[in-house]
């Protein structure tokens, strides 16, 4: 009889420890990921078989693509202390006030591509309505070129709170035609950004 | 420990095979939740180091206008290999001076990838460092001039950004002027 007690016992395996320990590293991952945001204007990247990675921090992406058939470009920064100070820098350039809820949102917000007169209406939105209002994309021409002065007032931001230089990386489509990139980068080199990433996604290895 | 009582016994009733029906179910399986919560656990690794968008890092030389620095730097010609790019798809490449190009550099029409333009720039490369060699300076490379036309797309300009970082060709520059050669070579069927 007590042989055969200790043969039931020793079936059983003590799973309480390897249970903790998975959902230990399960909570880990979980808090640490970032939910992946729907893009505000989707765009469909080249490929290229280069590795390296985008940083992380410091950051700002300039999104290329076409609404309704036109070009239009978005504006992205990552860091949210850097954005508040990017907007209260705009505000005051455009005679645009902007209130403290405002600019909590637009720091949680993702990328835009309004002008700043009419970023208010989005800010009031909600993030799923956002996505459906039709963004135009941010003035880019000679007469009101809101786009310069946001890259210029980030990059002041960027250094005035972490001093650092501001990343950029331009996110293209890959059928976008060469002057409207052109555009971007030249506008960005006429500030001195000489270097800058391009977005794009994983080739296979046997191209 | 993590074992649970499951079976509450009825009060005060303690007959010995009712103590041994608790036993056998003072246990609970843990073995679907592990692996439940080693399932969640690989898709979450997976998702957040993937999810990272690839770059490409590009640097452009500066505008600067200031004429005092820039002296005008003649680029041995042999060195240099230029690429037109052109709409939909077509791509013209040229060894030297489009007037008078070097003997197997005539412009020529080429496919891009693997067994297009990849294979000319790797001869070529390789041509290159033994006419560098025989001049003595084994440092230098082969200069490749990318001249996007308005009609290209910004796909073959990082298929060939991506070219150069396969074949590796260090020395690359864009350019945006175009000669009225050049133009026509691109406008040619």
């Amino acid at each position: 009889m007590a042989k055969i007690k200790m043969k039931k016992k020793s079936t059983h395996t003590d799973m309480t420890a390897m249970c903790d320990v998975a959902f230990l590293l399960l909570t880990f991952f979980i808090l640490t990921a970032t939910a992946k945001v729907p893009e505000v204007l989707p765009v469909d990247t080249p490929q290229s078989t280069v590795q390296t990675k985008l940083p992380a921090t410091d950051l700002s992406t300039l999104t290329i693509g076409k609404v309704n058939g036109k070009n239009a470009v978005f504006f992205d920064l990552k860091d949210r202390e850097v954005r508040k100070r990017t907007l209260e820098l705009m505000s005051e350039k455009y005679n645009v006030p902007f209130s403290e809820e405002d600019k909590e949102k637009f720091a949680l917000m993702e990328s835009f591509g309004v002008p700043i007169q009419s970023l208010k209406q989005i800010l009031d939105m909600k993030s799923a309505d956002r996505n459906k209002a039709g963004q135009p994309g941010i003035p880019k021409d000679s007469l009101d070129n809101q786009l310069k002065d946001w890259v210029l007032y980030a990059r002041k931001a960027n250094i005035e709170l972490k001093d650092k230089e501001l990343q950029f990386a331009i996110k293209g489509d890959a059928k976008e035609q060469y002057p409207a990139i052109r555009q971007i980068m030249d506008m960005l080199q006429d500030q001195k950004v000489n270097n800058f990433s391009l977005v794009t996604g994983l080739r296979g290895k046997n191209f | 420990m993590a074992e649970l009582n499951t079976g509450d016994g009825g009060g005060g009733k303690k007959g010995g095979g009712k103590v041994r029906s608790k036993k056998a179910s003072g246990r609970v399986d843990l073995t679907a939740m592990v692996d439940l919560a080693f399932l969640l656990i690989t898709f979450f690794m997976l998702t957040t180091t993937l999810s990272k968008p690839q770059s490409m890092d590009l640097t452009l030389p500066s505008k600067d206008d200031d004429t005092s620095v820039k002296t005008n730097v003649k680029v041995d010609e042999n060195r240099t290999m230029t690429i037109l790019l052109g709409d939909k798809g077509k791509l013209v490449r040229y060894v030297g001076i489009v007037t008078t190009p070097l003997p197997g550099g005539t412009p020529k029409d080429f496919a891009y990838g693997k067994d297009g333009i990849r294979k000319e720039l790797i001869a070529r490369k390789e041509l290159v460092k033994q006419y560098c060699i025989s001049r003595g300076k084994p440092k230098d490379g082969m200069i490749v001039i990318i001249k996007p036309s308005k009609k290209s797309t910004y796909r073959n300009l990082v298929d060939v950004l991506d070219e150069m970082a396969i074949v590796g060709v260090d020395t690359y520059a864009i350019v945006n002027d175009f000669l009225p050669e050049e133009q026509k070579l691109l406008e040619a069927k």
